[in-house]
C-alpha cells in the first residue's frame, strides 16, 4: 500500500529509510531522534527528501529521479499532529469542514454524521478551539483529517500531549477507526502500549534507519517504552 | 472666546474633511501594498530583501521635505512617472488632493508595514502547514489562515498609518503645496493660520479637532483590535 525509500540529511543527522507496508495500521516505532517525525513529514510532503521515492496506493507522490514532488495539498493525506493544530480563529464546525472545502468535495451528510458521532464531537461544533479540553481538541483534529476523505491517515504521536485518562479516552476511537474506516494509518509513537493496541505492522526505527518490519508481537513482549 | 467660537467656518470644515479624505484614501490605497511588502519581508527569502527593507523605511529617516521633493521629481507633471500617468491614464497627482494622499501614504507606509510584518512573523507556521495537508494551496492558506490571524496587526497598521497620514505636513506641502480646498489639509491650515494676524482662535479650534480625531482613531483601533483578538482566541 505504502512504499517509502528516502534519504535526507539535516545537519549531521542522516535518515536513510526504506520500507513497504500493507493497509491497516502501521506504527513507526522508535526513540526520540530516530527520525519518525521526519519520515512522516516526508510522506505528508511537509519535508522534502534529498533523494528517494514514495509510492502510495499505486500513486507516485515523490520521485527525485523523475522530479515528481506532489505538494501536500494534492496528496490528500490526512494528518493528525501531536498538538492538534486546530485553527484558533474558526469554530469547530469550520475546522471540521476545512479539508472538505479545500479539496472541493461535495458535502456528504451521512459521512459527516458518522464521523462526528464516532468521535462524539457533535456537541462541540459551535465552540472555538481555545475553549476545548486536550482530549476534545485531539478528537476534533482526528475528525478534521477524516472529513477530507483521506487516502491515508498520518498520526504523529496523537496522544503524547494528553494525560493518561485522556489517552484512555482517545485510543478506543482510533481502534474503531482502524477497524471501521478502511483508511490505512501511519502512526508514530514511542509507547509500547499504543503499539500493542493499535498496530497491525510495526516499523522499528533507530538513528534514522529501519531496524525491522514485523508484527507488533515481535517487539511488544521484550521492549519497554522508549525515551520520548 | 464665547461658545459659538467653536463653530468651524466653511473654510475650516473644508480643511478637516479634506484631511480625513486624504488620510482615508492614503490608508486604504496603500493597504494591499502594505500587506504584500510585509509578507515578503516576513516570509520571503530573496535577493534584495535588505534593499527593499531599507527602501520601505527610508521615509521614516529622510527629512519629509526631501521625500516630498523626490515625489515632485518623480510624480510631477514632467516627472518620469507623473508624465506617464498624465498622458496614458489621465491621472494628475501634482498639486491635487490625490497627490496629498500619495505623499501621506508614502510617509505612513513604514509604520503600516512594520505593524503588519510583526503580526505575520508571530503566526504559528505549523498552522499553515496543517492547512496545506488539508488541501489548501498557498493562496488559500494565505487567505484563510495567514490573513485572518494577522488581522490585529493589520488593524494596528491601518490606524497608525491613518494617524500619520492625518498629520503629515512636510512631504505633502512640498509635493502638492498648500492650496485651500484642494491640498490644504488640517496641518497645513493650522500652519497657515499661525502665519496670519488674528488666526489664533481658528488655529486653536483646528488643533482641538485634530486632537479629538486622533484620540477617536486610537479608541477605535483599541476596540477593533480587542474584537479581533477575541475572535482569534476566543470564546
Amino acid at each position: 500500500m505504502l512504499s517509502v525509500d528516502v534519504m535526507k540529511t539535516v545537519g549531521d543527522f542522516a535518515i536513510q529509510a526504506k520500507f513497504d507496508v500493507p493497509s491497516g495500521a502501521t506504527v513507526l516505532f522508535g526513540p526520540s531522534g530516530s527520525g519518525k517525525t521526519s519520515i512522516i513529514n516526508m510522506i505528508a510532503g511537509l519535508m522534502t527528501p534529498d533523494r528517494g521515492r514514495i509510492l502510495c496506493r499505486g500513486r507516485l507522490i515523490f520521485d527525485s529521479g523523475a522530479r515528481i514532488d506532489l505538494p501536500p495539498y494534492h496528496r490528500a493525506f490526512g494528518y493528525v499532529f501531536q498538538d492538534g493544530r486546530l485553527f484558533p480563529h474558526m469554530t469547530v464546525a469550520k475546522n471540521l469542514d476545512y479539508g472538505r472545502k479545500h479539496h472541493r468535495l461535495p458535502y456528504d451528510r451521512a459521512a459527516h454524521e458518522r464521523i462526528v458521532d464516532m468521535l462524539d464531537i457533535g456537541h462541540l461544533t459551535q465552540r472555538r478551539p481555545g475553549t476545548l479540553s486536550g482530549g476534545e481538541r485531539q478528537r476534533v483534529a482526528i475528525g478534521r483529517a477524516l472529513l477530507m476523505n483521506p487516502q491515508l491517515l498520518l498520526l504523529d504521536e496523537p496522544l503524547a500531549s494528553l494525560d493518561a485518562a485522556r489517552k484512555r479516552e482517545i485510543l478506543p476511537y482510533l481502534i474503531r477507526l482502524r477497524d471501521a474506516s478502511g483508511i490505512p494509518m501511519i502512526y508514530v509513537t514511542h509507547h509500547v502500549a499504543e503499539v500493542r493496541r493499535i498496530a497491525t505492522v510495526v516499523v522499528r526505527l533507530e538513528a534514522g534507519r529501519v531496524l525491522g518490519v514485523g508484527a507488533p508481537e515481535t517487539i511488544a513482549a521484550s521492549t519497554d517504552d522508549l525515551e520520548g | 472666546m464665547t461658545m459659538p467660537a467653536f463653530e468651524l467656518s466653511p473654510d475650516e470644515w473644508t480643511a478637516v474633511l479634506l484631511s480625513l479624505r486624504v488620510a482615508l484614501v492614503a490608508t486604504l490605497a496603500s493597504l494591499p501594498f502594505g500587506i504584500a511588502v510585509a509578507w515578503l519581508l516576513a516570509r520571503g527569502n530573496f535577493w534584495g530583501k535588505t534593499l527593499l527593507d531599507g527602501l520601505v523605511h527610508l521615509p521614516l529617516v529622510l527629512p519629509p521635505v526631501v521625500t516630498g521633493y523626490l515625489l515632485l521629481i518623480a510624480f510631477g507633471r514632467k516627472g518620469a512617472v507623473g508624465a506617464f500617468l498624465a498622458e496614458q491614464l489621465g491621472v494628475v497627482l501634482a498639486f491635487r488632493w490625490t497627490g496629498a494622499a500619495l505623499a501621506s501614504a508614502v510617509m505612513a507606509f513604514p509604520l503600516m508595514v512594520r505593524a503588519i510584518r510583526l503580526s505575520i512573523e508571530a503566526i504559528d507556521r505549523r498552522l499553515e502547514q496543517a492547512a496545506t495537508t488539508l488541501g489548501a494551496s498557498r493562496g488559500a492558506v494565505f487567505r484563510s489562515i495567514t490573513l485572518p490571524l494577522a488581522l490585529p496587526g493589520i488593524i494596528a497598521g491601518m490606524v497608525l498609518a491613518f494617524a500619520k497620514a492625518l498629520g503629515e505636513f512636510g512631504a505633502t506641502i512640498t509635493f502638492v503645496s498648500n492650496i485651500p480646498g484642494e491640498t490644504q489639509t488640517l496641518s497645513a491650515a493650522i500652519y497657515t493660520l499661525t502665519q496670519v494676524p488674528g488666526g489664533d482662535a481658528a488655529a486653536l479650534r483646528l488643533v482641538v479637532l485634530a486632537i479629538v480625531i486622533s484620540l477617536a482613531a486610537l479608541v477605535l483601533s483599541e476596540w477593533l483590535a480587542r474584537r479581533a483578538a477575541r475572535r482569534l482566541h476566543g470564546v
